[in-house]
């Protein structure tokens, strides 16, 4: 795909650098709205966008319908645990419940891969943002991460992203760490980061990794601790162990000795190295508490990015038509 | 039904073909010469440039009833299967409740007996299909079934299952096994490779089926106990119970067209349509299908059609069930995996006829089994379970005419070269010039 202009968003696998970079530019437009005090303009104004979590969120839901609002859109949020889905009703019935009342756009989160596909089959005519679909995708956190990565380092020299394009990702070193087998930010992380010309190698134990991972366009950390000293960017993963990942390794304990980012690991780091983590943090686990508030980690600073990025996403998608480009 | 001839098709026999005509009369095959002479009140059919063979046999039906009769019932699918050519199947026990006693199968057997084709019975191994405990054997095997199985899920408990075989043994009959080790499974809803790798799809991987493969054929070395493999789906499968076959042990292997013809590359899109257990797999595996196939490695191709509801194939992928349609395209789509043009009749009929028949048992004219003889020589005196199939006939899967009561058919709007043309079955004609009479 070569722009989002008038598409869905469902995935950042065919998404080309010049889409990317188009996304990332229209977010830093928006990081000055969200800095007014009026934090509004009427970008999407009359449209209306539907905010469809089936799985449990804070940020992604919130920011979403954060950027949805700061464009003027309407916005329809169903809260699952009070709607018609805990009485079976079935996604596909669900979404033609949403569409019928007239809607632009859907935003969704669902446990299931694929369900942001599916459902954009079902309602072809509406724009459909994946919020995360089971273990596939989450292309905004994939943009959202680049947007931060790229903006820390235009400033570091004294550039701005818009006028870099994709440039301060040539031969950028991000080394991600963790449960990559069950992530879909990993996923929509190294398409992103790759499509834009970073070099990606990632760290785990053996059974978080992805089952073939040799198709993975990555290289593979034989030791951590090299990998850390190597990196200009540390991108961490969540242990979900709500998917049951904990049985992935012999014990929690195991694991950060093994590969989590222990204050004793962020004291040797090269302080300029970047620290990120998609939230939600399990403190303790993949990070040490007192290294998640140092003021060098970029996480915060994701979470402020991820209402620019969406409203990019919104915007684009949304208001954009394919004849623009 | 009036005396029917069949006039200059191709008549296909075990090991030689010739042109020749085919007099039904009285359920059986009364003449085949060179040229036959019709009796008065005969209806005569120019046959010629079609292939006339027995009737099909599946080996592998699921047809739902009783439990699931929404998405099919043993009449629906007993006239998709004559559609697709089939003059008997064999009705899968994974029913809800699972054919696991003398009672249901007796059940399955009348509302079979209703239909126009043989419905036989493959009982289940285990009470409920649950790999616990033995399921009365021998009080099915004395309604005739000839075939048992979990099928659906395989006897995941190695010594269950090798008291299964040795239980089956004296008692002459087969069983059958789905091979895929759940626990090796996990839970996953495709092929595990590169593909389930990027969609965030859990994998099944294809050692969790050859495990298992490896498994049974040990078993069976250790029983004597003869032992179908359900659909085989990969390369290495396939082998391992080749070089079995031929070391001389009794084991038999079945390939479905699904396998042959699709690849795992059929799921980027999450069609849950194109989810099936073995899951489809990798280019190289169907690869390895087609050429066994052609090879006559294969005993029969079946079409573990499994009929689903609408709304279950609409879900979310690794919530949608496994399984689709395959009775009215599986002769077409092995005509198509033999070369079409090159394809050989006589392994046609082989796969499709007489080595189902045979796994089944099909051809005993034993009194305690009510249905008549499939899979013929072609031979005058043959009970008239015939089929002529045209392998010119070019056509287009739609799932708005299908049988059928379900349509998740992974085929639809796939263009196919050769169909079905005419069924006689049970003595009567049931399917002419493509239509259910």
């Amino acid at each position: 795909m070569k722009s989002l202009r008038g598409q869905s968003l469902l995935s950042l696998e065919d998404l080309s650098r010049e889409a990317i970079v188009e996304i990332l530019d229209t977010a830093e437009t928006f990081v000055e709205v969200n800095q007014r005090t009026i934090k509004k303009v009427p970008a999407l104004k009359g449209r209306v966008v539907a905010s469809l979590f089936f799985e449990e969120s804070t940020r992604t839901r919130l920011s979403f319908e954060t950027a949805a609002k700061r464009l003027s859109a309407d916005v329809l949020s169903l809260a699952m645990a009070s709607s018609s889905v805990k009485k079976g009703e079935s996604l596909r019935d669900t979404i033609a419940t949403v569409d019928a009342l007239g809607i632009d756009a859907v935003v969704m989160r669902h446990h299931s891969s694929g369900a942001a596909l599916q459902v954009s089959r079902y309602v072809p005519h509406v724009r459909v943002i994946n919020g995360g679909d089971g273990q596939h995708q989450h292309p905004t956190q994939g943009l959202l991460d680049a947007f931060t990565v790229r903006q820390i380092v235009a400033e570091r020299e004294g550039t701005r992203g818009p006028e870099s394009g994709a440039e301060l990702f040539q031969g950028l070193k991000i080394l991600i760490v963790g449960d990559l087998r069950h992530s879909r930010v990993a996923r929509s992380d190294v398409n992103a980061y790759v499509t834009l010309g970073a070099q990606v190698r990632v760290a785990a134990p053996g059974t978080l990794l992805p089952d073939d991972l040799s198709s993975w366009p990555v290289t593979v950390a034989d030791n951590f601790e090299e990998a850390l000293a190597w990196a200009d960017v540390v991108g961490l993963l969540r242990l979900q162990q709500e998917r049951g990942t904990g049985s992935y390794v012999p014990t929690l304990h195991e694991f950060t000795a093994t590969h989590g980012l222990t204050i004793e690991r962020a004291q040797r780091l090269n302080p300029a190295t970047i620290i990120m983590h998609p939230g939600p943090i399990n403190r303790g686990v993949e990070i040490d508490s007192r290294v998640v508030d140092r003021p060098s980690t970029a996480i915060d600073r994701q979470v402020t990015n991820g209402v620019p990025i969406r409203m990019a996403v919104l915007y684009l998608s949304v208001a954009g038509t394919g004849e623009t480009i | 039904m009036s005396p029917l001839l069949l006039r200059q098709g191709l008549v296909v026999g075990t090991s030689s073909t010739r042109v020749a005509d085919v007099l039904v009369d009285g359920g059986v095959i009364r003449e085949i010469a060179e040229r036959v002479a019709a009796p008065a009140g005969t209806t005569v059919m120019d046959v010629e440039g079609c292939w006339v063979g027995p009737g099909l046999v599946d080996l592998h039906a699921h047809l739902r009833e009783p439990g699931r009769e929404e998405a099919e019932t043993i009449d629906s699918a007993a006239r998709a299967a004559a559609i697709g050519g089939y003059s008997a199947v064999v009705a899968m026990p994974n029913t809800e409740p699972a054919l696991d006693n003398a009672a249901l199968v007796a059940y399955v057997l009348a509302r079979g007996a209703t239909t126009p084709i043989d419905v036989a019975v493959a009982g289940a191994i285990t009470q409920g299909r649950r790999g616990e405990l033995l399921a009365p054997m021998a009080e099915m095997a004395a309604l005739g079934v000839r075939l048992f199985t979990d099928d659906g899920m395989g006897v995941q408990n190695p010594s269950v299952m090798r008291r299964a075989l040795t239980y089956a043994k004296p008692l002459g009959v087969r069983l059958a096994q789905h091979c895929e080790d759940e626990a090796l499974a996990a839970g996953g809803v495709m092929n595990e490779g590169a593909l389930s790798s990027r969609l965030g799809l859990a994998g099944r991987p294809a050692l969790s089926e050859e495990i298992m493969v490896m498994r049974d054929l040990e078993l069976v070395r250790l029983t004597g106990c003869p032992l179908h493999f359900l659909h085989l789906s990969t390369a290495r499968s396939l082998a391992l119970v080749i070089a079995a076959r031929r070391e001389g042990l009794p084991v038999t292997c079945e390939v479905a067209p699904h396998h042959f013809t699709l690849d795992e590359g059929a799921l980027s899109d999450f069609d849950p349509n194109f989810k099936v257990h073995p899951p489809l797999r990798a280019t190289r595996d169907v690869e390895a299908l087609r050429v066994a196939l052609a090879r006559g490695d294969v005993d029969a191709v079946a079409t573990d059609h499994a009929p689903h509801a609408p709304e279950l194939k609409d879900l979310p992928f690794d919530e949608a069930p496994a399984g689709m349609l395959g009775l009215e395209h599986a002769a077409s789509l092995t005509y198509e995996a033999l070369g079409v043009g090159e394809a050989d009749p006589i392994t046609f009929f082989s796969l499709l006829s007489r080595g189902p028949a045979r796994i089944a048992q099909l051809r005993a004219q034993d009194e305690r089994v009510r249905h008549g003889a499939h899979g013929a020589a072609m031979l005058e005196g043959e009970d008239a379970n015939l089929v002529v199939f045209d392998p010119a006939q070019r056509w287009t899967v739609s799932r708005d005419s299908l049988q059928s009561r379900a349509v998740n058919t992974p085929y639809n709007h796939r263009a196919m070269t050769g169909r079905v043309r005419t069924l006689i079955a049970k003595g009567s004609l049931v399917v002419d010039e493509g239509r259910l009479t």
